[in-house]
């Protein structure tokens, strides 16, 4: 940077500035001041620095280029607690102490946690307003005004919009006094809502919006008390009137990234809103008509204009006439065709265009170190493409405009190419009135008050590519058309070249447009190159690329809210969970449960505690928490007809008091679910499921109940909360049941398996007793009222200490199950097993119909070759082999090789006193005594195909 | 995210619904009656159209009750609902059609 731009550039009046309150600053190490009002960007300008970080792959020097969204160059890292990455110095606020380093497109994810709180707002309206500047507020009076409710959001500290950055006249005074005045009228509606420093950043299904709200970024980086730092604001709403405005258009020509060239809006905002003059001499570049209010902005605020060019050859002669009297020259039917500076721009380099665009006659050079280009505009259409609004090109505009509405949405003013004052405000003033209209609020459309400053613009002359002096488009690479993705006009000419025809195809071969920025400056230009390389008439035949939300980068704290930790998910315990924390169960997830895994004792780890807690259930009693398990009332007359259609087997003649296995289909054959199912009464039937699937299961029986047969007399009721469940397993379980229920006649002919009782326990807590076994071992499932559910633990322990009752998990459980072959539905079975696969035919009914009966004909589920529950031996019986393991026949087949199959469950046996694991293996049942090889990193594993029940074959021990 | 008018509930954000697919895709009376062609048709082909679509919901987050509607699948504007509310136990289902 030259000498003279370390000099203050801060104007001595004007902006929307407190100037009794400087504000002292740090941007990549180096201490400045600013004032309240400053954005990061207008306080480094003020203090003469103009540049941000490096181009990220070219490493060109690059300075600020805009005032707001739009920016592609400024991409900053706020220090705080928790550093915030890609921020925007356009955007950022000043603050005391704000810290902050300039980031080259690449921000760093901050390790440390983020404490500040981020919360979420759920609002109906019935008109939204998405921008505050001068269409947007016309549109929230007039819709105020009617009675609807009303949102309206801005992403500025203050509404105004273009007003903050102009100096109109409205009703008389200065356009902001008006804008005070509406607020002033909006904030005392009883149903309208103003957000501001909010960002709506996502148009979804009917009229869904999301509207990120920042309350505290401007006071600093650390948490406030009390408040949360962001919103997430969920808006539903009958009507959105869209008042984005317009984003001001880069052009593309040689050098255009030099720092010092910038948007001419922009300047005209670092002018009168921030007064900061980004150069004292400037030279303007226009296609249009609104830069020449910017050449007149500078040289009021004293810098030197020494010429303005414009593309056009003949513009409207009142402002030619108004720049000349202010000592500009005007350069018609011209271009700035090159720039010259190392770091900055030094001068520009001026040339005639004839009517292709060529460049005719000689090159002037004019010193200066600011250019200021105004390349036209485009609406801010991107929410309303997010809606599914059409779009179409303007040639008179040079815009993409909103066409067809998709939603129940209209835009207003700029957003839609209207860019006078007195346009905009009528049109707001319109949209308003007909939204509340139309959201069932009718009221007149407001007269628009008297205003000045603001003229219709006449016809722009886009240039979208400015030739180079040399060379052609494929020579052109420092005419930048993406700042952001250092893309020139060369990479579009390679893109073209390589056959790329689409805009969509051209963004994803160049990147363009994919930056944090998105294209919303450049996208148009882009759009244009293409047009103009591809000999295209205009853009028009060329089209947008697809517009996505987030409008600007969201973050995931945000997003998060307050739904992170332990507020992620809920988390479900059993009324047992204290004495399985205190007894130092580690615990597993199962689904959101809490479920104990197995209780390590001092010295063990998970292998010798689950050893040991097999060897009780196998020798002598244990204990395990089945609560989890889902349970399902199934009541009314027919609930044994409906049990009948979803379960594989018989349960209508079920009798009262017994217990029958379960298993349940879909209708095309496949295994859902299964577990034991008890009948209490004629009508009344308690379902249990596996844990992970409870819910469901019920959705699954309401579904069959409500859509096919509905003349069904059967209701379903979860009371898998109600009730707690307690295993009490092993050869010596009688002994702790008879202690425990006095009243219970536990011989095995009076309460044989499969059958419930109810009793009063010792305690008088009244419990329902079942003889069901997940083990092959004698057992019983003791269920009371949740509340008693602790205390009824704690009493099955007690009863059986001096029988050594050992506490045991669900690793236990699984290694039980598996030496007697029971599967597990969703870990031995995933969707594409029947239970003829597991084995199980005779779970299948042949009598009855049932759902999924019929697909047990279709010629896949009969083939020979399925997939088929088997049991696995490895050769070596201290190998375990890993869950998930493929199986193959041949260990040295040549990769890639078909598999075999796939192990589904492998564990430590202390019964067999040997490892064994279950597998899916194609055939499986006729491979018996087969070997089968698990190829893996370490080696391969050799197993021997065996029967699934490794234990207890006969089934001897379940009676004790 | 959708807005849809539960019968029982009046509207509701689509979070709180189950989609159940196409309507009216009765499970067949008697499976074994129907060739595999047939069966298969019944449990794998659905219909896909650009345009209104007949669809179940559920309203699993609050009631709980199925019912219909029919949906522009280009639009997503919802066209029409409708529930069993109105028709008795044991009477043909509702029909609906885009």
């Amino acid at each position: 940077m030259t000498t003279s731009h370390l000099l203050s550039s801060r104007l001595p009046h004007g902006g929307r500035l407190d100037r009794s309150a400087p504000l002292r600053f740090r941007y990549d190490g180096v201490e400045y001041t600013g004032l309240r009002g400053d954005t990061l960007a207008s306080a480094l300008l003020a203090n003469g620095v103009l540049h941000a970080a490096p181009s990220l792959y070219r490493r060109r020097p690059r300075g600020v280029v805009t005032a707001g969204v739009e920016e592609p160059n400024a991409l900053v890292q706020i220090d705080g607690p928790c550093s915030e990455p890609m921020q925007l110095a356009t955007t950022v606020e000043l603050y005391e102490g704000l810290t902050a380093t300039s980031l080259s497109g690449l921000g760093r994810l901050d390790p440390n946690p983020d404490e500040s709180v981020y919360d979420k707002m759920h609002v109906h309206t019935d008109v939204l307003v998405v921008g505050g500047g001068p269409a947007g507020l016309a549109a929230a009076l007039a819709a105020g005004r009617s009675g609807a409710r009303v949102v309206l959001v801005d992403d500025q500290p203050e509404l105004g919009g273009s007003l903050l950055s102009g100096q109109e006249e409205i009703d008389g005074g200065p356009a902001l006094d008006w804008v005070q005045a509406v607020r002033a009228e909006l904030s005392a509606q009883a149903d309208t809502r103003i957000l501001t420093r909010s960002t709506a950043t996502g148009y979804y299904d009917h009229n869904f919006l999301l509207v990120a709200e920042h309350r505290t970024d401007h006071l600093g980086p650390a948490p406030v008390p009390g408040v949360s730092r962001q919103r997430l604001w969920h808006v539903r709403a009958r009507r959105v009137v869209l008042a984005t405005g317009s984003h001001e258009r880069p052009m593309v020509f040689a050098g255009n990234d030099l720092p010092g060239v910038m948007s001419a809006a922009a300047v005209r905002s670092y002018v009168n809103r921030y007064a900061v003059l980004p150069g004292r001499r400037a030279v303007v570049l226009t296609t249009n008509d609104h830069a020449y209010a910017t050449a007149l902005a500078l040289v009021a605020a004293g810098a030197e204009v020494p010429a303005l060019v414009d593309t056009r050859p003949e513009p409207p002669a009142g402002l030619v006439e108004a720049a000349r009297r202010a000592g500009i020259e005007v350069l018609t039917g011209s271009a700035v065709v090159g720039t010259r500076g190392d770091a900055r721009v030094t001068a520009v380099r001026i040339a005639a265009l004839d009517a292709d665009d060529a460049i005719a006659g000689t090159v002037r050079e004019l010193a200066c170190d600011l250019l200021a280009v105004s390349g036209g505009w485009s609406p801010a259409v991107q929410l309303w493409s997010q809606s599914q609004g059409s779009l179409r090109y303007d040639e008179e505009l040079a815009a993409f405009i909103p066409a067809q509405a998709a939603q129940r949405v209209e835009s207003a003013g700029a957003a839609r190419g209207v860019l006078d004052l007195a346009g905009c405000l009528d049109d707001g003033f319109a949209a308003g009135a007909g939204a509340a209209g139309q959201a069932g609020f009718p009221i007149a459309v407001p007269a628009t008050p008297p205003n000045s400053g603001d003229a219709p613009p006449s016809r722009p002359r886009p240039v979208w590519i400015v030739p180079g002096e040399n060379g052609d488009p494929a020579d052109w690479q420092d005419h930048f058309v993406d700042l952001q993705r250092d893309a020139t006009v060369a990479d579009v000419q390679r893109a073209i070249r390589a056959g790329m025809r689409s805009a969509e195809h051209i963004k994803r071969y160049t990147t363009i447009g994919t930056a944090h920025d998105q294209g919303k400056a450049s996208g148009v230009s882009s759009t244009g190159v293409i047009a103009r390389l591809l000999g295209a008439r205009s853009p028009g035949e060329i089209g947008t690329t697809t517009f996505r939300g987030p409008y600007v980068p969201v973050s995931f704290a945000l997003l998060a809210g307050r739904e992170r930790g332990k507020l992620f998910d809920p988390v479900r315990t059993t009324a047992v969970h204290p004495w399985h924390v205190e007894h130092g169960a580690v615990f597993e997830n199962v689904g959101q449960w809490k479920r104990p895994w197995y209780y390590p004792q001092p010295g063990e780890d998970m292998e010798a505690a689950v050893l040991r807690e097999c060897r009780a259930a196998r020798e002598g009693v244990a204990v395990m928490d089945a609560t989890t398990l889902g349970k399902i009332d199934v009541i009314g007359p027919d609930a044994g007809v409906f049990l009948n259609r979803v379960y594989t087997n018989a349960f209508a003649k079920l009798a009262v008091g017994s217990a029958r296995y379960g298993v349940m289909c879909r209708a095309d054959g496949m295994v859902f679910d299964d577990g034991v199912t008890l009948r209490l009464a004629d009508d009344h039937y308690v379902m249990t499921t596996t844990t992970g699937n409870a819910a469901g299961v019920l959705d699954w029986l309401e579904e069959w109940s409500q859509t096919e047969w509905p003349e069904l007399r059967v209701r379903f009721t979860s009371v898998t909360e109600q009730w707690a469940t307690v295993a009490v397993v092993g050869p010596r379980s009688r002994e702790v049941v008879a202690a425990l229920a006095p009243d219970l006649d536990v011989t095995n002919d009076a309460f044989p398996f499969m059958t419930a009782r109810e009793t009063r326990l010792a305690s008088g807590v009244p419990a329902r007793i079942c003889r069901i076994s997940f083990s092959g071992e004698l057992a019983y499932e003791i269920n009371v009222a949740s509340w008693y559910g602790l205390a009824t633990w704690e009493s099955v322990i007690q009863a059986g200490e001096p029988l050594g009752i050992t506490p045991y998990g669900t690793e236990t459980m699984h290694v039980l199950r598996a030496e007697k072959g029971y599967p597990i539905v969703g870990q031995d079975t995933d969707g594409t097993v029947t239970p003829q696969d597991l084995g199980m035919e005779w779970v299948v009914s042949k009598q009855k119909d049932f759902v999924g009966k019929r697909s047990f004909q279709r010629a896949d589920t009969a083939r020979g070759d399925r997939r088929q529950l088997v049991g696995l031996l490895p050769v070596d019986p201290a190998v375990l082999l890993p869950e998930g393991a493929q199986l193959v026949l041949n260990a040295e087949a040549a990769v890639p090789t078909r598999a075999l199959g796939h192990v589904t469950s492998s564990y430590r046996s202390a019964a067999l006193g040997r490892t064994f694991a279950l597998a899916l293996v194609s055939g499986g049942r006729e491979r018996l005594g087969e070997t089968v090889y698990a190829p893996l990193p370490g080696g391969v594993i050799a197993a021997t195909i065996t029967d699934t029940v490794l234990y207890d074959s006969k089934g001897t021990r379940r009676d004790g | 995210m959708l807005l849809i008018a539960c019968p029982w509930c009046g509207e509701r954000e689509e979070l709180e619904f189950h989609y159940g697919g196409q309507a009216h895709v009765g499970h067949p009376a008697d499976p074994s009656a129907l060739s595999d062609d047939e069966w298969g048709e019944y449990l794998f082909v659905r219909d896909n159209p650009k345009g209104p679509f007949a669809e179940r919901w559920s309203h699993a987050a609050g009631c709980r009750r199925w019912f219909n509607v029919v949906r522009d699948t280009v639009t997503h504007e919802i066209l029409a609902v409708q529930s069993n509310r109105s028709v008795a136990v044991g009477q043909p289902k509702p029909v609906i059609t885009p």
